[in-house]
């Protein structure tokens, strides 16, 4: 007993003097700081001035979706272009407009915020600050000579997408849901649906979409971007009625739905899951062995892009809308699953492509920019 | 002090088994309470301070010039000694800066960041102050996230549904919105009453219920008629608490209704027969009762001004801050709150500057996050320490070697 009470004594005495001379450290550390000339932590002087700056909505940077996509993106121009970059998570709507004053006063020549959650207080930002340029990712709302659009109509990428799931369904049902009902998810859901029909027809089929109906706008719905549990429920949902092939249009809950279908495989299933905004083979390889393609936004490419034509002085407030045309959207790979798809299949995918591009195919979704 | 330490003081914590003299079923919290009323000004102090050492640390061993230098320890000790110097230095430097003057800004705005953390911690003092109340009568109200949602849900309705003149309007979104509050707030404290229903469980459910409710609300009744985004219409300008220092800091009126109601709270809990009574249950519902208390009564009133201040805190991010309601309106606030309670002793006025310096934290967070490159995660980091740190008091102590209250050490 009183040896233990020695050694706690003596290790509450040992941590004692290590937190008490940690707070001296810091004590003399908060006191001299603030004069000391320099904001920007950065010692790197050789770079360009150029300061390119990222906001992300409540996903994070980590969302492997479109704030992922996104930061990458401004990440390559750091390193390709030699800029320099601030970033600034948003961890609450609260967050918005704090982050974005935060990246005017540190002067950053152009702002990049990631989705239409932001528009609100980019438009704000972008009228306070007319020196500044910003760029938005998906959101067409804001008309400013300072604001560039970026925007994708994924319903093109989308359709192949359906069309190939279709393809390769066994049970003839396939399924998809979206985080919430927005413009920017049921986009992908309406390409779906639309390459589903075509699909039905082309080959006299008559395979059934689960989860949305294009003509009503309704479908299956999880109402969150975060709860990833919901994603599994309603993967669940959809694959007990039926569907083999799912495409979760709702962010991170895509992580919930690729967990649903490998444990409905454990059990004899043979479902296959289509990501979305990224390449999931790559971001999301825990699911590469049921990942039959995914829908690419290459938001990436884009940022770095804009990121160049402003650097060279090129900036242009017109909106960027990303097609299969200019390779905005894109459908990915088949990968690890490239012997379920046959040859066929993929030939008629690239004649849809061709006429997507062309216009003898019409993909059309009430969410597509103009 | 005759409570045995040792025992885990967090919110929900089990019955007391032993301990003297427990009615269980009323004194859950009456304990906890009572520890973090008999611990001084010192510990909260002390708490903030561990709380940011550790954080200081998280910062060294993340950031890549240290361990870069570290790499080299034992070639040039100094090396990582002035890089744990410089990323640490450079870190908070940037939240201090941030959260107070910033000369090297770009804009007034930035420059100024003491009034960023003025605008923050305007809701963070009203929700505070909520938590604290309760919390003074031996209720954890964990539902300010709840009630400050129904205050800003009220508040909207009466803010962009409806128009009044200049004055009347942003008073009339002001009643709207601490009556929204009073009622969610109402609603536990009604079931504690009536039905001995556990107050943690009950503010907790009621939170998720608010979520629900509002996000079904703006995707029907108030939904914003121009866009298909689950977000109401903008609050029109005469609902909208005026800008104290011009368009451009965020800092407005709402900050005075937050000390108003400080002043408010501290002459209910100290100067009236109703704060009388409130302490006096806190402290032991069965002796109030004997004394002639009417305890149910009292569980009721302060549910009800509780939910009614954090429904205040709703109304000063939506008709302060943010103009258009949508369902993330509460943010973190809500269990922010809770943290400024505790460490804020329980006492309006601490309250008030415990919700200063996680205003400060708030806005010196974000500069820390671009400036200095430091995740924005830390300061979440060192305001869940605080909260530990308070909760142990202990632990605290004899890091400190501050006589314990205690008979026990801290081998734990």
């Amino acid at each position: 007993m009183k040896n233990l009470l020695l050694k706690t004594a003596k290790r509450g005495a040992i941590v004692g003097t290590v937190a008490v001379s940690a707070v001296a450290l810091m004590l003399t550390g908060c006191g001299e700081a603030p004069p000391a000339p320099g904001g920007s932590g950065s010692a790197n002087p050789a770079a360009a001035d150029f300061l390119g700056c990222i906001v992300s909505d409540s996903g994070g940077f980590d969302d492997q979706s479109f704030n992922q996509s996104s930061y990458e993106g401004m990440k390559k121009a750091q390193a390709d272009l030699g800029i320099q970059m601030k970033e600034a998570q948003s961890a609450s709507t609260a967050d918005f407009a704090p982050n974005l004053s935060t990246m005017a006063s540190a002067g950053c020549n152009l702002t990049v915020t990631v989705g239409f959650l932001l528009a609100e207080a980019t438009k704000t930002a972008a009228a306070d600050n007319p020196d500044l340029h910003y760029a938005i990712i998906d959101d067409s709302s804001i008309k400013a000579p300072n604001v560039k659009p970026v925007v994708y109509d994924t319903a093109q990428a989308a359709f192949m997408a359906g069309y190939a799931s279709a393809a390769v369904s066994k049970t003839g049902k396939v399924g998809t849901f979206g985080g919430i009902n927005i413009p920017t998810v049921t986009i992908f859901m309406d390409g779906f649906a639309d390459g589903v029909k075509y699909f039905n027809e082309k080959q006299g089929k008559n395979v059934q979409l689960l989860g949305w109906n294009k003509d009503t706008q309704q479908g299956s719905f999880a109402n969150t971007f975060e709860i990833i549990q919901e994603g599994t429920k309603i993967t669940n949902n959809l694959l007990s009625e039926g569907a083999d092939v799912i495409m979760p249009v709702a962010g991170p809950l895509g992580k919930g739905a690729g967990d649903a279908v490998l444990a409905a495989n454990k059990t004899g299933k043979d479902a296959k899951l289509v990501w979305v905004d990224s390449d999931g083979f790559l971001t999301a390889p825990t699911y590469k062995s049921v990942l039959l393609t995914s829908v690419i936004k290459t938001m990436g490419e884009a940022v770095e892009t804009i990121v160049k034509e402003d650097l060279d002085g090129k900036f242009d407030p017109a909106p960027y809308i990303g097609t299969l045309d200019n390779g905005g959207v894109s459908l990915a790979p088949f990968h690890d699953l490239d012997s379920a798809v046959s040859a066929d299949t993929k030939t008629q995918l690239d004649e849809i492509k061709k006429g997507i591009i062309d216009g003898s195919i019409k993909v059309e979704s009430k969410a597509s920019p103009k | 002090m005759n409570k045995p330490a040792g025992e885990t003081p967090a919110p929900p914590a089990p019955p007391a088994k032993e301990g003297p003299a427990k009615a269980a079923k009323e004194s859950n919290g009456t304990q906890l309470v009572r520890e973090i009323m008999s611990g001084n000004a010192m510990i909260s102090v002390l708490a903030v301070v561990v709380a940011l050492v550790i954080g200081g640390i998280l910062i060294a061993v993340t950031d890549p010039r240290v361990t870069t230098a570290f790499g080299y320890f034992f070639g040039d000790p100094s090396a990582t000694f002035k890089a744990i110097w410089a990323s640490v230095s450079d870190a908070y430097g940037a939240l201090l800066r941030g959260a107070t003057y910033d000369p090297n800004a770009r804009t007034w705005q930035g420059r100024l960041g003491i009034f960023e953390t003025l605008t923050f911690a305007t809701p963070l003092i009203l929700s505070g102050l909520a938590v604290t109340l309760a919390f003074r009568v031996g209720l954890f109200n964990i539902g300010a996230k709840g009630q400050i949602i129904l205050g800003a849900t009220f508040a909207g309705v009466v803010g962009f549904l409806i128009e009044l003149p200049p004055g009347i309007h942003l008073i009339a979104v002001i009643l709207a919105g601490a009556l929204g509050g009073a009622l969610w707030g109402g609603i536990a404290g009604f079931l504690k009453a009536r039905t001995g229903a556990h107050e943690v469980i009950v503010t907790i459910m009621l939170n998720y219920i608010a979520v629900s409710l509002v996000l079904y609300l703006l995707k029907n009744q108030l939904r914003d008629p121009n866009s298909s985004n689950p977000i109401s219409p903008r609050m029109h300008e005469s609902a909208m608490f005026p800008l104290l220092l011009g368009p451009n800091f965020r800092v407005h009126a709402g900050l005075i209704l937050a000390v108003l109601a400080v002043i408010g709270v501290s002459w209910l809990l100290n100067r009236s027969t109703m704060g009388f009574e409130f302490r006096a249950i806190g402290a032991n519902p069965r002796a109030a009762r004997t004394a002639g208390m009417n305890v149910s009564r009292g569980y009721i009133t302060v549910m009800l001004i509780s939910g009614a201040l954090a429904g205040l805190a709703g109304v000063t991010q939506l008709a302060g801050t943010e103009k258009i309601l949508d369902a993330d309106i509460a943010g973190s606030i809500g269990f922010d709150a809770i943290t400024v309670a505790l460490l804020g002793r329980s006492k309006p006025w601490g309250t008030f500057f415990a919700a200063i310096l996680f205003g400060a934290f708030k806005a010196g967070g974000t500069s820390m996050a671009v400036n200095a490159d430091v995740s924005i995660d830390i300061v979440a980091v060192v305001q869940s320490l605080i909260v530990l740190f308070i909760a142990a008091p202990p632990l605290i102590r004899s890091i400190f070697r501050i006589k314990a209250v205690s008979r026990e050490g801290v081998a734990a």
